[in-house]
């Protein structure tokens, strides 16, 4: 019961975020200078003031400011995010198309770098002045400097150019044949480079912060108890230790997913992969503000669903939280 | 022969100062069903005594160096690590002194009990979990159905301890060694928690090493003690005669520190008084000298020269120089 | 009250230990001597190197060393390493500002989060939490793309942005001080709360600050590099990531153009962030033993 009104809270705290979002996307649409019936007067190559009178009335830009409001988050809570007249689509339309690759993308590297980085973490934490140790210190300096969209190039440069073993963009190869297999294979070929490259810089982080996480339990008394019981070194460290040092690790990986979500931009930026990070760029680039807040908004709804979901996550590895105790 | 045979023990650790003997030819034995307490101020050796009979010595700083530790006759300091595993918790074991942080916090208390019982005695899932939740029963803690299920940091520290005992015992060691085990405890808890202790270690046959600062504990639930210093014994005997001939200065020191000491435990007994003067640091642990020559009153020369030797007197073995 | 034969550890100022134990971190200190050649080389290297970055001066992409361009030619014939130096300039440039102004932000909010509680801090870690859940660099996209595209533009978009760890670290150190002593002792002397906040609680407060403050410089870079990639940035300036961004389309036929700028940017990058890791081991010794 009381685990059930906690996650109550959790949700409607999460909607107050979302409705805060469509907050500020209103007031940066109204603080840029010029509003959507200058666009689609420049889009029609120029139009008299009459016409542009009807078009703010039909698009209720007449109203007062704060009705324009209510009837936007109207509007999105209904689904409709508004009209692209740059792709001549409804914005919710064109993002539904986008979406599926981009949560392909940003899933597959998120639960990569926290695996891998997981996995390295528990290596350093083991033998903390060993090399394995000071090689992951190495890899996450390194993940953290190198800006993505770089490395990504540099893989590219890699396994795309000099040693083909990967394509060098696109999701998929439009004139393969075969069945759903093959197209599978080619999508998951397609993947590589790009997740890797996302990944990259958030395994470094995650395998850092296990490391040290793991270090810190490591010398807690539990696990002298562990070893007391006469447990093997795979029970102490796998089952006792870190469980325990999961927690922070899940933290962080839901505080990062905004940024997993920026870095995406710019990997399927060079990876030319059809998500919403390119569409972001086109939209930005042919100023077509309704998309690109459509965008805004929707990425941060796939943030609070994420931090949603690590709180549940995190309720299941620590019965603290569950319990309501700490 | 006895249960357990120490002999020559040395354990060393490693400090930025270099490298010093934590426990330095330390002798003793215990018999079966024996209560032996382990006595000294904090930082004598007493826990790493305990660690190393569990061949838990911290790695890498520390290292047993040499002499041998024979359980059954068997040399420990020389068992394979997956032979002290097996024995781990399961022919020997400890519980700790802290009951607040020695238990996972993320795992519930039948599960950890239980996990013992999977370890060592080849049980299966169901078997465990209804030994655990009778051991939980044996331990004194009411419900204990409902309590298995519940996660360390619903119960009170007094609860984890026998929690804590429970786990200990859940295989019927030869040995339980009980580090301080209740010194994070209410006086109330105290009690209750020696009470349980000797009934159970009666009633399993268990030896107990018990390692405590407190004298009252000692005369409670001892039948042999070792009174500890700087990594050395300073003294062994049996309790009632340690008690009432001390002959190593420290030991007087520690036994007049407590007023009442051979009257019963009650609430208000008065903590341990500190001896005036502290232990020296471990980088003098190795000197060949009497290293509680700075303590005593009645030191002299030969206490600045040479390591006192242990002689036996009546029942009693000592080392100090000033002995007779 | 011990005659032992330990000596007393001689009384310095927490700067000369700290200082000390920053020159023990080796890494750290060949990462600062790097940091000052690049900064030096930013300053000193425009004026100093004869060709103009904005001037055509020999065939587009040729390859490094070709004609005594040492870094080669970028895909108008402009010298590359003249951009690189001209490049250093503005990335140096809005890393440091747009860090100052986040760390401004993220200070003010956490201080006041930290000092006064109750609603206060509770409306402002709402806040900061709020812009924990936006997409930092899609935000700040946006904010470029609606505000137009100039430096000034780019470095309050990523200033706004990214203040938000600063801003936690803040508060929890407030929160930790505001109940010591000698605040209490500040605040019955009859300190005022800005004195208290500023003069009082701030100082003692920096140490994990400066640190965080060193690493934005690093992550603001990266940020900027990211924008400018992306082509969203002052088009009458040349950066890092500009020169990435404008040579993209031959990321395949002349590696070169874009590796050099990357190379550029992760040194200037890593050096910060080990500089930040000395920093940081030298301002709090508790974490060495880590």
């Amino acid at each position: 019961m009381a685990l059930l009104i906690s996650v109550l809270q959790r949700i409607g705290y999460a909607l107050a975020l979302l409705i805060a979002v469509l907050v500020l996307n209103f007031l940066l649409m109204h603080a840029a200078p010029g509003d959507i019936a200058d666009t689609i007067a420049q889009d029609m190559g120029g139009a008299d003031a009459e016409v542009m009178e009807r078009i703010r009335r039909d698009y209720g830009l007449d109203l007062p400011v704060w009705q324009q409001l209510l009837r936007y988050i109207g509007n999105v809570a209904q689904g409709d995010l508004g009209y692209s007249f740059f792709f001549q689509v409804p914005v919710t339309d064109l993002l539904i198309e986008r979406v599926p690759a981009t949560l392909l993308l940003v899933i597959t590297a998120q639960l990569l770098a926290i695996l891998v980085g997981v996995i390295l973490g528990v290596i350093a934490a083991r033998r903390p002045n060993g090399f394995g140790s000071h090689m992951v210190t190495l890899l996450a300096l390194f993940g953290y400097s190198a800006p993505v969209f770089w490395t990504g190039i540099m893989l590219l440069i890699c396994f795309s150019l000099w040693v083909p073993l990967f394509p060098s963009g696109g999701m998929q190869d439009v004139t393969l044949e075969g069945g759903l297999f093959e197209r599978v294979l080619d999508v998951a070929r397609h993947m590589v480079l790009p997740v890797i490259t996302l990944a990259s810089i958030f395994l470094a982080l995650y395998s850092r912060l296990c490391r040290a996480s793991m270090l810190e339990v490591l010398g807690a008394d539990y696990i002298r108890t562990a070893k007391a019981k006469g447990l093997s070194e795979g029970g102490i460290v796998f089952k006792h230790a870190l469980k325990n040092a999961l927690s922070p690790v899940v933290t962080l990986a839901g505080l990062q997913f905004s940024a997993v979500v920026s870095g995406a931009v710019l990997v399927e930026t060079v990876f030319s992969w059809p998500g919403l990070g390119t569409l972001a760029l086109q939209s930005i680039l042919a100023r077509d503000t309704p998309t690109i807040l459509g965008i805004l908004f929707f990425s941060s709804l796939v943030v609070v669903v994420v931090n949603l979901i690590t709180d549940l996550v995190l309720r299941l590895i620590d019965p603290r939280i569950r319990t309501g105790a700490a | 022969m006895a249960l357990l045979e120490v002999q020559n023990l040395r354990v060393e650790l490693k400090t930025r100062e270099g490298i010093f003997p934590v426990i330095d030819d330390l002798s003793f034995s215990l018999e079966e069903g024996q209560n032996l307490a382990l006595v000294g101020e904090s930082g004598c050796g007493k826990s790493m005594t305990a660690l190393a009979l569990m061949g838990l010595v911290p790695h890498p700083v520390g290292r047993i160096a040499g002499g041998s530790i024979k359980f059954n006759g068997e040399d420990l300091v020389a068992a394979s690590d997956a032979r002290m595993r097996a024995i781990r918790g399961n022919d020997i074991s400890m519980i700790f002194q802290e009951p607040m942080t020695s238990l996972n916090p993320v795992y519930t208390t039948g599960e950890q009990i239980a996990e013992v019982l999977r370890r060592h005695q080849g049980l299966g899932r169901k078997a465990a979990w209804e030994n655990s939740v009778e051991l939980l029963d044996a331990v004194g803690i009411p419900t204990p159905r409902q309590r298995a299920e519940v996660y360390p940091h619903q119960m009170s520290g007094g609860q984890r301890q026998r929690v804590m005992i429970a786990m200990a015992l859940a295989c019927r060691p030869k040995i339980l060694i009980a580090d301080e085990p209740t010194t994070a405890l209410d006086v109330t808890v105290q009690a209750q928690i020696f009470d349980l202790l000797r009934d159970l270690e009666r009633e399993f046959g268990t030896a107990l090493i018990l390692i405590t600062h407190d004298m009252g504990a000692v005369v409670e639930m001892a039948d042999r003690m070792i009174v500890m210093y700087a990594g050395r014994k300073a003294e062994e005997g049996p309790v009632d005669a340690v008690i009432n001939t001390p002959l190593h200065p420290y030991t007087k020191g520690l036994i007049a520190c407590v007023p009442h000491l051979m009257d019963t435990i009650t609430e208000d007994r008065p903590e341990l008084f500190e001896i005036p003067g502290i232990v020296p640091p471990l980088s003098r642990f190795g000197e060949d000298a009497c290293l509680f020559r700075d303590r005593s009153d009645q030191c002299t020369q030969k206490c600045y020269e040479c390591r006192p030797a242990e002689v036996k007197i009546g029942e009693q073995i000592v080392a100090c120089w000033g002995a007779e | 009250m011990t005659d032992q034969t330990q000596p007393a550890p001689k009384a310095r100022s927490p700067l000369a230990e700290t200082a000390e134990m920053f020159l023990k971190n080796h890494a750290a200190v060949v990462a600062s001597i790097v940091l000052i050649a690049i900064i030096i080389a930013a300053i000193i290297g425009p004026p100093l190197y004869a060709d103009d970055p904005f001037e055509m001066v020999w065939a587009p992409f040729s390859p490094p060393g070709e004609e005594g361009f040492i870094l080669g030619t970028d895909y108008l014939g402009r010298d590359m390493l003249s951009m690189i130096l001209s490049g250093a300039r503005v990335s140096l440039a809005i890393g440091v500002t747009a860090a100052f102004v986040s760390v401004f932000i993220g200070i003010t909010i956490g201080a006041l989060a930290g000092f006064y509680r109750g609603w206060v801090e509770e409306v402002l870690m709402r806040f900061t939490e709020f812009f924990q859940v936006l997409p930092t660099l899609l935000f700040s996209m946006v904010i470029v793309a609606l505000f137009g595209a100039s430096l000034v533009t780019v470095t309050v978009a990523i200033g706004v942005v990214s203040w938000t760890a600063v801003a936690r670290i803040t508060r929890a150190e407030f929160l930790r001080i505001r109940e010591l002593e000698y605040v209490m002792a500040s605040r019955a002397a009859g300190a005022g709360n800005m004195k208290l906040m500023f003069a009082v609680i701030l100082p003692n407060a920096l140490p994990p600050i400066i640190v965080q403050a060193a690493l934005m410089v690093g992550t603001a870079i990266l940020f900027e590099a990211g924008l400018a990639f992306l082509g969203l940035t002052d088009p009458n300036v040349i950066s890092w990531g500009q020169i990435i961004g404008s040579n993209r389309e031959a990321i395949l036929s002349e590696p070169f153009a874009v590796t050099i700028p990357g190379v550029a940017i992760f040194i200037t990058v890593l050096a910060i962030s080990l500089v930040g890791d000395g920093l940081n081991d030298a301002l709090n010794p508790k974490l060495r033993a880590r």
